[in-house]
């Protein structure tokens, strides 16, 4: 018996040793690097919003990058996942203007309320392509999980957060010895190790001290990466806190159940299983 | 020891109304005391019943989301997000129905894997295996359809590709070439697309359930099939399946469930295509399109024939083919147990099947190892696939020396014991 059960190890062995070996052989030829893997407080089982970090995001994207890019789906009155209070989101929120009707019919504006959603700073895709060079600013709303690839090895996975803050330090100010050979800059992109194909059309967006961060932290370009790349992670998965804890109490109880339907089953099988009721005259 | 009780209320209500319409007798003797399964059935016999909570745990999911969703080009992105941001555990609803669409597969094909092994589509249960080709069918297409729903880039252009493939019929008269507008509803995949697949998925499954309540009725006509393939005659080959079945089947929906919850909480995106976090944009393409996991060995098979309409048949042959199963397998013994060398076979076809589904997610051009492209690999893959049915499995099941095969499960079961 044992012995059989070692062939059918051996053999499990050696097709899952031959599958990595023929995928890890096979990795196509990729331009783009992989990013590097940072540490996130919101990573793993019982990761949790890491809410100073994400206000500081949250600071970088409105003073940065929501210039050009929308963020359609998130509400002001959300913020109040990110640490704000019912003040504060409508101190955010007053400082946006909205088109509306007055009585008479006509066209007027009024101040943002926390119900409100971040404009768009575009009008429309052809505006936002021509302020850009023939390139269209991707919405940031559920942007990291769309560049999110989630691999069974994980070495092999990239995950949002990470390519942002490796896109937003991946920027050259030539085209560097490591370019794909016969690479040619089109002029008015930009040379970057993570974007598919290396030429980008957004300049590198972030510099040394560009915002000044109300806790003191030193706005260096790899903590803004990191912290609107955290603030742009809440904002595709908002519910990922709240999922993750009840995830954990869903497992708890079903492993402690698991264990009493296993001895229930158990107790049950008692006689039958081993054919003590079997009246070995009748067969 | 097992006898086939008849359900006899003792509550005067139960029996009044049971008089009347004998439901509860029907329960009693289709999942109760009264219905005996033979008594050496494994865990792998818990997969049917898995299947069947998916189905109910996919109905309740959806039928709740449908209440939110918006089935309109400009709004049904939105309104998923809208969905897993808003509405209250809206984000569990959309990520269980989500990832229990793999989930049911997962468990179907093991379903379908212990049906190989364990003979259970040979004689006297062959329409009991055309009924699950045909569940399993219309599971596919409920799930292509449902994919398309949150109109992300994938379920665009995956809908663009697959809608397309019946193009490769445009040489039959008069239908042929309209085939293809007359399922988008109009000249692209669009408003009447997304509104027409909305309608069919949230029809198919109920379709589904009435195939599977035959595929339950033919199963309770000769009974389960057990692993060592012989018939269950004798009085101790059977047991009641409550309360045995019933406790077995608790435990393994138990850990089925924790395995499902670690997606579902833990990683709900794994199973998706990132992709589809994209709104539907008809002006571009992605780079790479592929569908769910659980097409892709049949997409590799589809691209691994040069041919287009020979690579739609191959692809509909590779699934059609399981309906000759019972005549292509000439074994007198059922179970694989007693056939070393279709067993051999057998699981040289479940890695073929897992390699498939690997090329069916690489692009035809990539080069694998040994120098040689991922198209070539799916060439020999496919070939291998029909081999299997065609040339492997008529001539082995008809040609193999059988190991010897005991002579009731009663007896089995003293006989293991005895051995320890």
């Amino acid at each position: 018996m044992t012995m059989i059960k070692n062939v059918k190890l051996k053999g499990l062995l050696a097709t899952a040793i031959s599958a990595v070996m023929f995928v890890s052989s096979a990795n196509a030829a990729d331009e783009a690097m992989h990013p590097k893997r940072n540490d996130y407080t919101s990573a793993g089982i019982f990761g949790k919003f890491d809410i100073p970090s994400l206000q500081r995001g949250f600071q970088v994207y409105v003073e940065v990058c929501a210039a050009c890019h929308s963020m359609d789906l998130v509400a002001f009155r959300t913020l109040e996942d990110i640490g704000y209070n019912e003040d504060e989101i409508k101190a955010i929120a007053v400082e946006y203007e909205y088109e509306t009707l007055d009585d008479d019919g006509e066209q007027t504006f009024r101040p943002g309320i926390p119900a409100d959603y971040f404009p768009a700073p575009f009008a429309n895709e052809n505006q936002a392509r021509s302020a850009n060079g023939g390139a269209l600013p991707p919405d940031f709303s559920t942007l990291i999980k769309a560049r999110e690839h989630l691999s069974f090895f994980p070495w092999a996975s990239t995950y949002g957060e990470d390519y942002v803050v490796a896109l937003m330090e991946g920027y050259h100010d030539e085209v560097p010895e490591t370019a794909p050979e016969g690479f040619e800059l089109t002029p008015g992109l930009y040379y970057n190790d993570y974007f598919t194909g290396n030429a980008i059309a957004m300049a590198p967006p972030l510099f040394d001290e560009m915002v000044e961060y109300a806790d003191g932290t030193p706005a260096t370009i790899h903590q803004m990466a990191y912290d609107v790349a955290n603030f742009m992670a809440w904002a595709s998965d908002p519910t990922m806190q709240e999922r993750k804890e009840m995830g954990l109490k869903v497992m708890l109880f079903m492993i402690v159940f698991v264990i009493m339907l296993y001895y229930t089953n158990k107790r049950v099988w008692k006689k039958v299983k081993k054919g003590d009721d079997i009246d070995p005259s009748q067969l | 020891m097992a006898s086939d009780k008849k359900f006899e209320p003792t509550n005067p209500t139960a029996k009044w109304v049971e008089d009347r319409l004998p439901i509860m007798g029907l329960i009693y003797s289709s999942l109760g005391a009264g219905y005996n399964a033979p008594r050496n059935l494994n865990y792998w016999w818990n997969f049917g019943v898995l299947a069947g909570f998916m189905m109910v745990v996919q109905i309740i999911t959806g039928i709740v989301l449908a209440m939110h969703y918006i089935p309109q080009v400009d709004l049904a992105f939105d309104s998923v997000q809208h969905i897993r941001r808003d509405v209250n555990y809206g984000w569990l609803l959309q990520a269980i129905h989500a990832n229990g669409a793999s989930m049911f597969f997962i468990v179907v094909y093991v379903h379908i894997l212990r049906g190989f092994y364990f003979g259970s589509y040979k004689a006297p249960r062959e329409i009991l295996w055309f009924l699950g080709i045909i569940i399993y069918l219309i599971m596919m297409a409920t799930g292509f359809m449902g994919y398309v729903l949150p109109w992300g880039q994938m379920s665009f252009w995956g809908a663009k590709v697959i809608t397309n493939l019946f193009s490769a019929f445009d040489f039959i008269p008069f239908i042929g070439d309209g085939i293809v507008e007359w399922l988008w509803g109009g000249f692209a995949v669009g408003q009447p697309t997304l509104n027409r697949f909305f309608s069919l998925h949230y029809l198919l499954p109920f379709v589904l359930v009435g195939v599977v309540i035959l595929h339950v009725w033919a199963l309770h006509i000769p009974g389960s099939t057990n692993p060592l393939g012989i018939d269950a005659k004798g009085p101790y080959d059977k047991i009641p399946f409550h309360p045995y079945y019933t406790a077995k089947d608790a435990f393994g929906l138990g850990v089925f469930v924790i395995f499902f919850a670690a997606f579902v909480f833990y990683m709900p995106d794994f199973l998706g295509h990132p992709d589809n976090y994209i709104k539907a944009n008809p002006l571009v393409t992605p780079a790479h399109i592929v569908p769910e996991w659980y097409y892709l060995p049949f997409y590799a098979i589809l691209r691994a024939i040069p041919d287009k309409l020979l690579g739609v048949v191959a692809m509909f042959s590779s699934i059609l083919i399981l309906f000759a199963m019972p005549w292509l397998d000439g074994a007198r013994v059922r179970s694989m147990r007693f056939r070393p060398l279709s067993k051999f076979f057998f699981w040289v076809f479940v890695v073929n099947g897992l390699f498939l589904g690997y090329l069916g997610q690489r692009s035809p051009d990539d080069i694998l190892a040994f120098g040689w492209t991922a198209l070539t690999y799916a060439q020999i893959s496919t070939f291998m696939y029909f081999a299997y049915f065609i040339v492997v499995m008529p001539l082995v099941s008809r040609m193999e020396t059988t190991k010897p095969v005991p002579t009731s499960i009663a007896a089995a079961v003293l006989d293991a014991n005895k051995k320890g």
